[in-house]
């Protein structure tokens, strides 16, 4: 406690002049972090100013007529964005509930197994698909859901249809596909930190409830649920701002003129029309449109956590 | 101590609820790894052969040919020099960067240490988006050049929070004696801070590495005119939306000397080549990047 006490003091204890010239390197190193952050991550944001002005790169930024919000106007008018931003949210949405709920399921379950040498090894294995790239996990996916695959193969011995699906022709099969590779992919990885938290768990309190006569699911429900609750809103509060980035790559990948209606997101749209197209001004006001909602959406989440508990961001 | 207890009383619900995880993990297990063997058999399985569909766990008609023409196309090669010399020039010059900055972050009686902190953890939710960046790496004359895989993705403010976090865990003593004997900060740094944060090094190294190892939007993005600048996924990107036009046809597949090899082949083959590198040693870094989540992942 009195360490505790002593360091406070310290750390309220004034920077003193002295000290500030000794730190010529940490000033010297910040200046050039600082330049370096201007250039590539804060220069960009100039660059919102495209979505208002019918940019001509010839005519660079300042250069070109402003239109005000007619680009957006635009957007809104089209059908196609309307059914972008529905897919983008549906997804995003899908994938991050199903995702932790099954990081919270395998943390859960895994954290039954007493014996460590089946317990490492499983941890092992699903760490795995986190490390491989979305084009091999696409590409491995591939060949379990073709018409060849095993998918197909199971569903046809067990009588259930008579003829191959091919899925990834049909719409209503997109968003699962894509949340079933998401949760392929990350249950795993996700699972590390629900691990250490229910690791963190003081064990007197399951020996507590053996004593009272718990079985094992009530334990789970009474203690591990409860204990990895701060953990479970620190997390959703993270991934709500990224809802809307969580719709690229397999996306991209998996999608194919069939489905475009359902597997199209802001991203795919926005490299569509701002790169393929070049028409920069429309590509960057749909970015723009996902940055302002992912932005509020963080904002959002962090007031309602601050509104019901003590997690938050900042 | 815990066994005795269960022998002592083990209700029904227990073993009930016993036979459910046992049953979860086993599917977990084999749905996990399943589709990535299957694909190691298809990669060794004759082309038209693996067509007709039925292979499973093992090779029907066993060629090594996907492998021999996988190894004979030039821009897979091509792809794996510029994807190893990214991972590697990447890898060295970020963490070196990240660990600079978390370094004088953390610094406790650093004068601009919150507000260098913040400007930073702003980059981690507002960013410019697609098209802007594209645009200023055209104007700064990085598009069409090995160096775009390198120098704007740097410092990231994620593995930077990382380090910070370790670094500040640091007892603050060990800096100010050094101090006392005269060190400066850069000697702190090098001979203090980082030989103890060779763990939290180790896991961002291997978070920047596999990030530069599996990128392909940026080499389709900003080099798909450079051919001598394509990496191995973008290649692989490549083959797998024929495939999925193809959707399994064996109309082209090429026949030689018996053996014959389909685009369905060809892709599992490029596919097992690039994930084999990180299946062969991820394990072994296990325990570095659990620890490493642990510490950055939960705020405490």
């Amino acid at each position: 406690m009195a360490q505790n006490e002593a360091s406070v003091v310290k750390k309220d204890k004034k920077i003193t002049w002295k000290e500030v010239k000794k730190q010529k390197f940490l000033m010297l190193i910040s200046f050039f972090m600082v330049v370096y952050g201007i250039i590539f991550y804060y220069w960009p944001l100039t660059g919102w100013l495209m979505a208002f002005e019918n940019y001509k790169p010839k005519k660079g930024l300042l250069g070109s007529k402003f239109i005000g919000l007619d680009k957006f106007k635009f957007l809104f008018e089209d059908e196609t964005f309307l059914r972008v931003i529905r897919n983008t949210f549906a997804m995003g949405f899908i994938n991050l509930v199903s995702t932790t709920v099954m990081a919270v399921l395998f943390a859960i379950l895994l954290n039954e197994v007493r014996k460590g040498w089946i317990k490492k090894p499983i941890q092992t294995i699903s760490y795995l698909p986190h490390f491989l790239s979305w084009i091999v996990v696409t590409s491995i996916l591939h060949d379990s859901l073709s018409s060849t695959g095993i998918i197909n193969d199971l569903l046809l011995k067990c009588g259930i249809i008579d003829q191959a699906i091919n899925f990834f022709a049909h719409p209503k099969y997109f968003w699962p596909i894509v949340a079933f590779a998401n949760c392929w992919k990350e249950t795993g990885f996700n699972a590390i930190i629900y691990f250490a938290a229910i690791t963190a768990i003081d064990p007197s309190l399951y020996e507590a409830a053996s004593i009272d006569g718990a079985d094992r699911l009530q334990k789970i429900r009474y203690i591990t649920l409860p204990g990895i609750k701060p953990t479970f809103l620190i997390l959703l509060l993270m991934n709500v701002g990224n809802v809307l980035n969580a719709g690229f790559e397999v996306q991209y990948l998996l999608g194919n003129g069939l489905v475009q209606s359902v597997s199209q997101t802001i991203d795919i749209y926005v490299l569509k029309w701002g790169i393929s197209q070049n028409d920069y001004s429309l590509g960057t006001a749909a970015g723009l449109f996902k940055s302002v909602v992912s932005i509020l959406l963080i904002v959002i989440a962090n007031a309602v956590a601050r509104k019901y508990s003590e997690e938050r961001l900042f | 101590m815990n066994k005795q207890e269960y022998k002592v009383s083990k209700p029904i619900s227990d073993k009930i609820f016993g036979a459910v995880v046992v049953i979860f993990l086993a599917s977990f297990v084999i749905i996990t790894l399943y589709p990535v063997i299957n694909t190691v058999a298809l990669s060794f399985n004759d082309g038209i052969d693996a067509v007709r569909g039925g292979i499973y766990l093992w090779p029907r008609k066993f060629s090594m040919k996907n492998y021999k023409t996988v190894f004979a196309m030039q821009n897979i090669w091509t792809g794996a020099k510029v994807t190893v010399a990214r991972t590697i020039i990447a890898t060295l010059t970020s963490l070196f960067a990240n660990a600079l900055l978390a370094f004088v972050v953390s610094r406790k009686r650093f004068l601009f240490k919150s507000q260098l902190a913040l400007f930073w953890v702003i980059t981690m939710y507002v960013n410019g988006g697609m098209i802007p960046i594209f645009l200023l790496y055209k104007n700064l004359g990085l598009t069409g050049t090995f160096h775009v895989y390198w120098i704007p993705g740097m410092i990231s403010a994620f593995n930077m929070l990382v380090m910070r976090t370790y670094m500040e865990g640091i007892p603050e003593s060990l800096e100010e004696s050094a101090q006392l004997d005269g060190a400066g900060y850069f000697t702190i740094f090098k001979d203090i801070i980082s030989p103890l944060c060779k763990p939290v090094y180790a896991t961002v190294a291997l978070f920047i590495a596999v990030w530069q190892w599996n990128s392909w939007f940026d080499a389709m993005l900003y080099n798909r005119m450079k051919t001598q600048y394509t990496t191995l996924q973008y290649e692989l990107m490549k083959l797998l939306s024929s495939v999925m036009q193809q959707s399994g046809s064996a109309e082209n597949a090429k026949n030689s000397g018996g053996n014959t090899i389909t685009p369905i082949t060809i892709r599992s083959a490029v596919t097992i080549a690039t994930m084999l590198p990180i299946v062969c040693l991820y394990p072994f870094l296990q325990r570095y990047f659990v620890t490493g989540l642990t510490i950055g992942g939960v705020k405490e």
